[in-house]
């Protein structure tokens, strides 16, 4: 029998303690060693990520390159490359090229990316085209409207096709929750997500991520929304032992912020979560502020942006 | 009828546009000749500093690219705030300073028109400082004057006023954001700068102006790689060794003042292009001529 999720108990999100409780992590202090740790961390975690109209090959070996070194200077110990590189579908080739051997993923957008308003089987022909190319983690947008009309089980249907075509590719679902609105459709979301996956079969831990946004639509990831998403993971380990993935994506810019999602992340999930495998950054200019800190606690004194290479 | 409590005045820091407090929390009372406190002032932290170059550096791209008849004008404007405000500055610079009133007012007077002078230079520098070079062969080549960025400005305790209106203006009028730090002894014509700054269509950034210990600050400031320029009056031996060495590292261009009082109050000396010139890197162009 099919998931059917309508089926799911609603888990009832209380949105002033989420807001409440989202606030005191940024008032954590976090000093020298600890920061340069965490600095380093977070530079492991990100995913690089170019997604314009205008991207061309060039651009995308130039974010591989800053993938594989993110800082050109002699460090030691050395910074650690990023996570993975995330594009279209179309600039896969490229950056799997360029990645081979680095260990930085290749992770790919698909499924009519931002606004997966494409027929089902265009979209399940855009993660296979993109696999095929050399992608080893899927990006996926939900169908929102399907959602916000009350068709969750079309939802979910859609979300464990595109599970299923990822053929061992590792799947980031993007709930974009700037247009689901509340709260409680957030917590509806992720809990019909990681369901929706988990009906398939048995998941291995990292398998599969929930992922804030596409970044092309603000409010992009907050601390909130992210807290909210954080406890639906926590609780579908508390009640099955697997291990779901999250990545934030979009509005996180400053060291500082990244230090507060990552205290977030161990206070709700635990140290376990502390690692690429299971938590990632979506961003791109986030990079050479966490390096600028890092060089700053390393150095001494404050760097400037021209320090550090573009991309 | 209980006797009336004075309002005394907590001056901030002016960052981004904006009156922050100091990060740090620590302010100092002002006193006047007396002895008695009349405002307090913040004492700014290596992290307010690291703030206000943040805003300087947001404010970079927009201040360099303004047109330079533009930012004459804004000069201009500030000059005309200043002068509507010319009693309160000159009742602030004799009240905390040694200065007669006569004096003060004199001093005030002078940073008027200093930033005049320079509102004028905003506009016309670029024909004194660059030119139509001669070259031997079928082109031209030009040689083009252009900001040089960040400029982080340490002044004197004395001429208040005067010291750091003309190390301010002079990098705004090429087109720099400043970060400045105020007079030691005699913080309150800073602040009253930055109000003045606030009201006349400076955009936000672009002028940042900090008080408290030029002790604390010289280091960070001298180290500090996004500062491009950094322009100082009235060193001990020992700060100015700190400065050239800190520089040194990210190639930091150092302008050491070393202005006697009617020096700062000569325009010939204080306020000439070659004052601006430190403030500006040439861009050399090489074109085609079409013969």
């Amino acid at each position: 029998m099919g998931y059917d999720g309508a089926m799911a108990v609603e888990r009832r999100v209380d949105t002033v303690m989420v807001d409440q409780r989202a606030g005191a992590f940024s008032r954590r202090s976090i000093k020298t060693d600890s920061k340069a740790a965490g600095l380093r961390l977070a530079i492991s975690m990100l995913d690089l990520t170019t997604l314009e109209g205008k991207d061309s090959p060039e651009k995308v070996r130039s974010l591989c390159r800053k993938a594989m070194r993110p800082y050109a200077g002699d460090l030691a110990p050395p910074v650690p490359r990023v996570a993975a590189v995330c594009v279209y579908p179309s600039h896969v080739r490229t950056a799997a090229r360029m990645l081979a051997g680095s260990g930085v993923h290749v992770a790919s957008v698909a499924t009519g990316f931002p606004s997966g308003q494409y027929p089902l089987d265009v979209r399940l022909r855009d993660v296979s085209a993109a696999i095929e190319a050399g992608a080893d983690e899927i990006d996926m947008v939900i169908n929102r409207g399907a959602f916000l009309a009350g068709r969750t089980t079309e939802v979910a249907e859609e979300i464990r096709q595109v599970w299923q075509a990822c053929e061992g590719a590792h799947l980031k679902i993007i709930l974009e929750t700037g247009e689901l609105e509340t709260y409680q459709n957030i917590r509806k979301a992720s809990d019909l997500a990681i369901e929706a996956v988990a009906s398939t079969g048995v998941l291995r831990d990292g398998e599969v991520f929930i992922k804030t946004s596409t970044g092309k639509i603000s409010p992009a990831a907050t601390m909130p929304v992210t807290l909210v998403m954080l406890e639906a993971i926590r609780d579908h380990f508390l009640s099955t032992g697997v291990r779901i993935g999250m990545k934030p994506a979009g509005g996180i810019k400053t060291a500082k912020q990244a230090l507060h999602y990552l205290v977030m992340v161990k206070e709700t999930l635990g140290e376990e979560w502390l690692t690429p495998d299971l938590f990632r950054f979506g961003a791109s200019s986030l990079t050479n502020d966490l390096l600028r800190q890092l060089l700053k606690i390393l150095t001494g004194h404050y760097m400037a942006m021209h320090d550090f290479s573009e991309a | 009828m209980p006797e009336r409590l004075d309002i005394i005045k907590t001056c901030k820091l002016f960052i981004g546009g904006s009156f922050p407090r100091t990060e740090s929390g620590r302010s100092e009372p002002i006193h006047d000749g007396k002895g008695r406190v009349i405002a307090h002032a913040c004492v700014a932290s290596r992290k307010d500093l690291r703030e206000a170059v943040e805003s300087a550096r947001r404010a970079r791209e927009g201040w360099a690219d303004a047109s330079s008849y533009l930012r004459g004008q804004i000069l201009y404007r500030m000059a005309e705030m200043l002068e509507s405000r010319r009693e309160e500055f000159a009742s602030a610079l004799s009240t905390t300073s040694p200065l007669t009133p006569a004096k003060a007012r004199r001093e005030v007077d002078a940073s008027i028109d200093r930033v005049v002078r320079f509102a004028g230079w905003a506009d016309k520098f670029q024909q004194v400082l660059g030119c139509q070079n001669p070259v031997a062969g079928p082109y031209y080549n030009f040689s083009v004057p252009q900001p040089s960025g960040l400029v982080g400005i340490l002044a004197p305790d004395a001429p208040s006023l005067l010291s750091l209106v003309t190390m301010i203006a002079a990098p705004l009028s090429v087109g720099c954001p400043v970060v400045g730090v105020a007079s030691e002894t005699s913080p309150l014509p800073a602040v009253l700068l930055g109000e003045v700054c606030a009201t006349s269509d400076v955009p936000g950034g672009v002028v940042n102006l900090l008080t408290g210990k030029r002790d604390e600050l010289i280091e960070p400031m001298a180290e500090h790689r996004e500062i491009q320029v950094l322009a100082a009056a009235r060193l001990k031996p020992a700060q100015r060794e700190l400065i050239q060495t800190a520089a040194a590292d990210g190639l930091k261009r150092v302008n050491l003042l070393e202005y006697s009082e009617s020096d700062w109050n000569d325009d010939d000396v204080a306020a000439s292009p070659w004052d601006l010139e430190p403030y500006i890197d040439t861009k050399t162009i090489w074109h085609p001529s079409a013969t």
